[in-house]
């Protein structure tokens, strides 16, 4: 074929080119570029639909967490004072004035109870003063500040005038310092809140440490399990498996609800101990409604999560690494320490990484066995939004045990690779 | 594994120990969920083993708890069973209900899971896929966010998420939103959620059947004069066929079993098995609980052994023995 039609004949002979003309490069890179775009021209409908579905409600979740329209939309004025006010100043009659306006406002509007309920979050016990003020409000005339000393004198605690003032920003780190233990001072400085209302560090720490203890518990179990299912004979590791997977394939409630069966007091395992002897009838083992009780009901619900993993690596050892270290002089116990256990750590760190990161984001078992001191940090975020109704305060938490998430994910992605996550 | 005979005695009773210790965690796997079924059909509503069960006395066993999920919720309990008082079960019963709620939401989550899931599958399995880790990593994050967290933000976004229903769009949509024009309390809500929850396991099943798939046979199909959708249908579709009904049983295991997300956007209208069973440990747990559990560890077998049978099937279309 000739290019004497086409109009870059001026170009470098030696360059190479299609048939149509187009120099080879121009044309690999068109044909990359397209099968690029029809690749992705697949997968956009899903990623759309997740982005939509799943990644901006929890966007929008991560919004409520610092933002809080309940008291500066319902107090206008007084929002209006606080905007070019250093923090801690003193309220002055103009700030007392604003005040009476939008408590009169919010008696109208019935959200007086709402103001009340924002601030009450940062400073409790406060709610009432908003109540009871805006059902008084319309009568009050000037000078405001005495009229409010008069209904009560907590009008003018510095507190309350600091959790107002926190309240009325559009953007407020109040409820993520809450979720750790803190709180704004008068001055605006970060203190620790007091003893007994210290609850959501320790929680976080529990469930942490619950977590990693239920990893190590399903790795203890798991090992040996893993290890005599990948080195027996494939028909009899197969009919084993099923004792694995069938735990995998039943529903989370009907495993809780067998726990709940054997743990409880009347239930079936402390029924053997007793007809066994030993313990006596009036001193049965307090298994359920505990700790003890979530760490048993987890370990089992999450130990195919360890083992699954563990298998999938020991399967590709080949036992002759073990027989040539025997040959050599080594021990069994050095064979396995020095030999077969460095081979199983791809294993052992997916499964103890998975199974770490579905227990710190545990909720429905530490819910029904977990009693008090089996709560976990769901459990929490659950309380908050069904019972508490501080919605900004689930999400605050829920920031932080998913910003927790990520990182662990990002972690078994660098150490594993999410295409090598296998299920059954 | 067999011991070599050049074991010592310490060795010998090593390897005895470790036989134990996996029996014993073979019977911590397995025995919850083999104890609730003689349970369940316990004459008394107690959680344990009566003098008569464990004599193997017919009069300590019975099917009352079974009954029970027929007659929970019907208006004429004690009625005669003729062809209106099982209508009366079919329409009333709350268990019955509840599982045509499960199975309608199941379905529908499961068909919109497995056929985006498998198309994106397709998409990521080429090797000119761009960015393919970060989609991978976003496609996988619902399977490793923790539950709560999702429900948390449905709720806001369901609860935020209306149109008027009286504007054109409201009135189209009117059938699948609530009477507000929310997304909150509707079955199309749940199953959005529940299809979100489950495409995670459609994305790894598929993908995984796709790593040993031969990608020159779509151009073989494509050379002999096939349409991309013949090629599709006629080779690429039969071929990772047990990927993809695996994935989807997966998916439809995930909705049948998901509570939590029900539990934050759902209506009452909206009630699943999972959610009746929550209520039911939360509140009188009663041995009717157990006889739902054993119908649910039946189905969760009959599915083990489907997605047995699958993947072996999958093995021998790779050419692999299967194991």
């Amino acid at each position: 074929m000739t290019h004497a039609d086409q109009p870059d004949q001026g170009q470098e002979p030696e360059l190479l080119r299609t048939a149509d003309g187009l120099l080879l490069q121009t044309a690999l890179n068109r044909v990359s570029r397209r099968a690029k775009i029809k690749a992705f021209l697949l997968v956009l409908p899903l990623l759309a639909f997740i982005l939509v579905s799943f990644v901006a409600p929890i966007g929008q979740m991560l919004l409520r967490s610092v933002n809080n329209d309940q008291f500066y939309s319902n107090m206008p004025e007084l929002t209006l004072w606080f905007a070019d006010k250093e923090f801690g100043v003193e309220p002055d009659e103009m700030a007392f004035t604003a005040l009476a306006a939008d408590l009169t406002f919010a008696a109208k509007e019935r959200t007086a109870g709402s103001v009340g309920t924002r601030v009450n979050y940062d400073l409790p016990g406060s709610r009432s003063l908003f109540t009871s003020a805006a059902r008084k409000a319309k009568g009050l005339n000037p000078p405001f500040k005495d009229a409010f000393i008069k209904i009560n004198k907590d009008w003018v605690d510095p507190e309350l005038w600091a959790a107002m003032h926190a309240a009325s920003a559009t953007y407020t780190s109040s409820f993520y310092l809450a979720a750790v233990d803190r709180k704004r001072d008068t001055d605006g400085s970060i203190i620790q809140v007091d003893e007994n209302r210290r609850i959501y560090v320790q929680l976080f720490w529990r469930t942490l440490w619950l977590s990693g203890l239920i990893a190590v518990l399903c790795l203890l179990l798991g090992f040996p399990v893993a290890h005599l299912l990948a080195t027996l004979p494939m028909r009899k590791a197969s009919l084993l498996m099923i004792l694995v997977l069938l735990p995998f394939w039943t529903s989370l409630l009907v495993r809780t609800t067998a726990w709940m069966v054997i743990l409880q007091g009347q239930g079936v395992f402390n029924n053997i101990l007793v007809s066994l002897g030993i313990v006596a009838d009036d001193n049965r083992f307090e298994l359920m409604y505990n700790q003890t009780g979530s760490i048993v009901a987890m370990t089992h619900i999450l130990l195919p999560f360890m083992i699954l993993p563990l298998y999938s690596v020991m399967r590709t050892i080949p036992p002759s690494y073990a027989r040539a270290a025997r040959s050599l002089g080594a021990t069994s116990w050095t064979t396995f320490r020095r030999i077969y256990l460095p081979q199983t750590i791809p294993g052992i760190g997916a499964g103890g990484l998975l199974v770490f990161i579905l227990a710190v984001g545990y909720y429905i078992t530490p819910a029904l066995v977990g009693g008090a001191s089996g709560q976990l940090i769901s459990n929490q975020i659950a309380f908050h939004m069904q019972d508490s109704l501080n919605w900004s305060m689930a999400s605050a938490l829920a920031a932080i045990l998913l910003a927790a998430v990520l990182v662990l994910y990002w972690l078994y992605d660098r150490l594993i690779g999410i295409d090598n996550m296998k299920l059954g | 594994m067999a011991l070599p005979i050049y074991a010592d005695k310490l060795e010998r009773a090593w390897h005895f120990t470790y036989k134990v210790i996996c029996t014993a965690v073979f019977i911590f796997l397995i025995a919850p969920i083999i104890v609730v079924i003689p349970l369940s059909f316990n004459v008394e509503p107690y959680f344990t083993f009566t003098t008569k069960m464990l004599t193997l006395d017919p009069e300590g066993f019975s099917l009352r708890w079974y009954d029970n999920l027929l007659t929970l919720g019907i208006t004429d309990v004690e009625g005669v069973r003729d062809s209106t008082w099982w209508a009366d079960v079919w329409a009333n019963a709350s268990w019955v209900k509840a599982a045509k709620n499960s199975i309608i939401v199941g379905f529908f989550a499961t068909i919109l899971a497995t056929t985006l899931g498998t198309i994106a599958a397709l998409g990521l399995s080429r090797p000119e896929m761009p960015y393919r880790k970060l989609i991978m990593a976003i496609l996988i994050s619902p399977m490793i966010v923790p539950i709560i967290i999702t429900a948390t933000g449905l709720f806001f976004f369901y609860s935020a998420t209306c149109v008027s229903p009286d504007s054109t769009i409201g009135s189209l949509l009117a059938p699948i939103l609530s009477y507000r024009g929310c997304l909150a309390n509707t079955y199309f809500g749940v199953i959005l959620a529940h299809a979100t929850l489950g495409i995670p396991f459609v994305i790894i099943t598929v993908t995984a059947t796709l790593v040993g798939f031969d990608q020159s046979l779509p151009r073989a199909a494509a050379s002999l004069g096939a349409t991309p959708r013949q090629t599709f249908f006629m080779v690429i579709l039969p071929l990772i066929l047990p990927g993809v009904v695996s994935g989807g049983l997966f998916a439809f295991v995930t909705s049948f079993d998901e509570v939590v997300a029900v539990l934050f956007i759902a209506g009452p209208e909206q009630q699943t098995i999972p959610r009746q069973m929550w209520n039911g440990i939360r509140e009188a747990i009663s041995p009717s609980i157990l006889a739902v559990a054993t119908i649910l560890v039946i189905i969760s077998i009959g599915l083990l052994t489907t997605v047995e049978l699958l993947r072996r099937r999958t093995e021998r279309l790779r050419g692999v023995t299967p194991s």
